[in-house]
């Protein structure tokens, strides 16, 4: 739990927007702008893991990589151990680099397939130290015992590796430089469930012996339950709750959480066949052209009028536990709590 | 839920393999099952593991060369599938054998309208004339849930969402009223609501229909909540199968056991360290004359390198495909 560590804030990031221009006609002309990232607020703690979750096309990756400045933000504060980023340029992001890291989804497309794996663990050692031959040799083998590769395969190329140990490539490259953050972005999604489990465990082994803290993003809501200390839930550009681990999962508060948590299937038949799904209408709408009000009313079954008008702010239910949405404001909590149950006992409705 | 009656599809002994330049790749070795009318069967496996090869040697799907299926029996409606004409093939398959594939985009022809790919089966197979195709073609776009059918006729497949397209591969696969069908993980590619969305369509569906289906998936969650019975396989094999229940209730190969420990649920007791199948999948570049799960195998012994395990019977309508005995905790007596 996040309260248990060392409760120093490590990144800090403050209404992050990461807004993608559309050009269309013959003029390439502005025409709009997809709002990938929204005004996204988060701290993470040092040693700890926060979760990132959300379906395909929420903007969770684009804010794992906003954070890292991978890109150039639109706007917002992005703090990495007190120092801002936000508004750095390429000459005072460089010697930045190093404390933080990604761990990339694909490990078949993130490693070049004409390198070595001896050349692509050291090619951060070259870019930013200046260790001797042997020095660097001795890191990389250092490295691949670390992530559990085998000493003898340094000279072998990524295609002669399974999906999971080209991964452990991926994790090793990331820690070539004692970095301090990693950004985790779907690291298991390529993988097979029986492989996915050794990766986790080589993060979380990584995590106790180095001291690392983690921005771990993913749609496994399962695999993300077991190795977040936080997690936070994004949908359509915003981040609709925040809250710890066991909070989130076991009482969440968003009704698009509690639809997420509910559509995961159970691997138990005696609790999935009798588990009510909250099956959510329709899909998530464009990010270029979001819906007016809170971005979740189109498909939200505890819908009320305010939803179409007012963007939600946030709300703090419980200590480190945030929530953007109007049920939870204190005007209308009361009135609307209630029909709101009403509403939701009806709208446990089947299919579209 | 099935009925018990004649099996729809007998699988005996499947086995295909693959001749690539750098030697031969046994994907799939003696797999045998059936299917029975209006029953849900689940394959699960890992990558590799032979499950979307079995079922595509099963109606001559796989290019060939490089694939060979070399020897077995699939028995469906009278027929060997395996000898019949590539023409008697052609005719079976989206007429009375559907298949939904996992990728909803890719399965789709970008250049037709969904209209005219849901109406040539019905054309085709049917034989219906354009203004009939094009009624039930609406009729089952409303079946599969798609708002406004008529006038989604004329779209094409980028216009609808992942969800969408997957249920108008459905409305494909079902169009003819077959009396199987093949789902290829057809979930794996959406989004948990909209999965969530597809599965109750599926159950609904079935009740409706009552087709036998099979369903591959390597999600067990999936599995536990849409199946009747289930099949695991691992290296090119069958090493497990049961009624769904019993195999979450009382899992007796190795392989099924690790497995099912290794998957994290958003419920229910979190472990505080996951547990972990060590090694890696077997390359199946012979015909394993041991058992392919050995070298992972925490219960391996002597034996398992010598032998590989047939199926034997463990319970009712369960069978395993392994020495090791979980109940004594030695070997079984096989």
């Amino acid at each position: 739990m996040f309260d248990t560590r060392t409760g120093r804030k490590l990144v800090e990031v403050h209404n992050l927007k990461m807004h993608f221009p559309i050009h269309a006609g013959f003029f390439r002309r502005r025409v709009g702008e997809v709002k990938a990232v929204d005004d996204v607020s988060f701290d993470i703690y040092e040693g700890e893991t926060l979760g990132l979750v959300g379906e395909s096309g929420c903007g969770k990756s684009t804010c794992g990589r906003a954070v890292l400045r991978l890109y150039d933000i639109t706007s917002g504060s992005i703090r990495i151990s007190g120092q801002e980023i936000g508004d750095a340029g390429f000459q005072r992001l460089r010697p930045m680099r190093p404390t933080m890291q990604m761990v990339f989804q694909d490990p078949q497309a993130s490693l070049n397939p004409r390198m070595t794996v001896a050349r692509i663990i050291s090619e951060p050692l070259d870019e930013h130290t200046r260790l001797t031959r042997a020095e660097k040799t001795d890191r990389v083998y250092e490295l691949m015992d670390a992530v559990g590769l085998n000493r003898d395969f340094a000279n072998r190329y990524p295609h002669e590796f399974s999906g999971g140990q080209r991964q452990r490539i991926g994790i090793a490259r990331a820690l070539a430089l004692n970095p301090r953050f990693i950004v985790c972005d779907e690291p298991i999604a390529a993988l097979d469930v029986s492989i996915q489990a050794q990766v986790v465990n080589l993060l979380e082994e990584l995590q106790d012996r180095l001291g690392l803290t983690y921005l771990f993003i993913s749609h496994d809501l399962s695999m993300v339950r077991h190795i977040a200390d936080r997690v936070a839930v994004m949908y359509l550009g915003k981040v609709v709750e925040l809250a710890p681990r066991d909070a989130l999962y076991e009482t969440p508060k968003h009704p698009y959480t509690e639809a997420l948590l509910s559509a995961v299937p159970e691997p138990d038949p005696s609790i999935e066949t009798r588990k009510k799904h909250i099956l959510l209408k329709g899909d998530v709408p464009s990010p270029a052209n979001p819906p007016e009000g809170c971005n979740f009313c189109t498909r939200c079954p505890k819908v009320m009028d305010i939803c179409h008008k007012v963007e939600p702010s946030t709300f703090k239910v419980a200590p480190g536990h945030s929530v953007a949405c109007h049920l939870y404001s204190e005007t209308i909590q009361k009135t609307a709590g209630e029909t709101a149950a009403i509403e939701a006992q009806e709208s446990t409705q089947q299919g579209e | 839920m099935p009925d018990g009656g004649l099996p729809v599809l007998d699988v005996k002994d499947l086995k295909t393999v693959f001749r690539t330049r750098s030697g031969e790749v046994h994907a799939v070795n003696k797999v045998s099952f059936d299917l029975r009318p209006g029953e849900l069967l689940g394959v699960v496996g890992e990558s590799g593991s032979g499950k979307s090869v079995t079922m595509m040697s099963l109606i001559g799907l796989l290019p060939s060369p490089p694939a060979e299926v070399r020897s077995g029996q699939v028995m469906f409606g009278g027929e060997d599938l395996l000898k019949v004409k590539e023409e008697r093939l052609r005719a079976l398959r989206g007429a009375r054998i559907g298949f939904v594939f996992q990728d909803p985009m890719t399965s789709l022809n970008p250049v037709f309208t969904v209209g005219y790919q849901i109406m040539e089966p019905l054309r085709k197979h049917m034989g219906l004339d354009k203004k009939e195709a094009r009624k039930r073609a609406r009729e089952l776009l409303e079946l599969v849930g798609i708002p406004d059918a008529g006038r989604r006729l004329s779209d094409y497949p980028h216009q609808f969402s992942g969800g969408m397209r997957q249920r108008v591969m459905i409305a494909i696969a079902l169009a003819c009223d077959p009396e199987v069908l093949i789902a290829d993980e057809p979930t794996t590619a959406l989004d948990v609501t909209i999965q969530a969305q597809i599965l109750e369509l599926m159950k609904e569906l079935r009740e409706k229909l009552g087709m036998a289906v099979i369903w591959i998936t390597h999600d067990l969650g999936v599995i536990a909540g849409i199946a009747d019975r289930v099949m695991v396989m691992y290296g090119g094999q069958v090493v497990e199968q049961a009624p769904v229940r019993e195999l979450f209730g009382n899992p007796q190969h190795p392989y099924t056991r690790a497995l099912l420990k290794t998957v994290p649920s958003v419920s229910g007791e979190r472990a505080e360290k996951l547990a972990v199948i060590e090694g890696q999948p077997p390359i199946l570049s012979a015909e394993p004359a041991a058992c392919p799960f050995r070298a992972r195998c925490p219960q391996a012994f002597d034996r398992c390198a010598r032998e590989n395990p047939a199926r034997v019977p463990v319970g009712p309508g369960h069978d395993a495909a392994c020495f090791w005995d979980p109940e004594t905790g030695g070997p079984r007596n096989v």
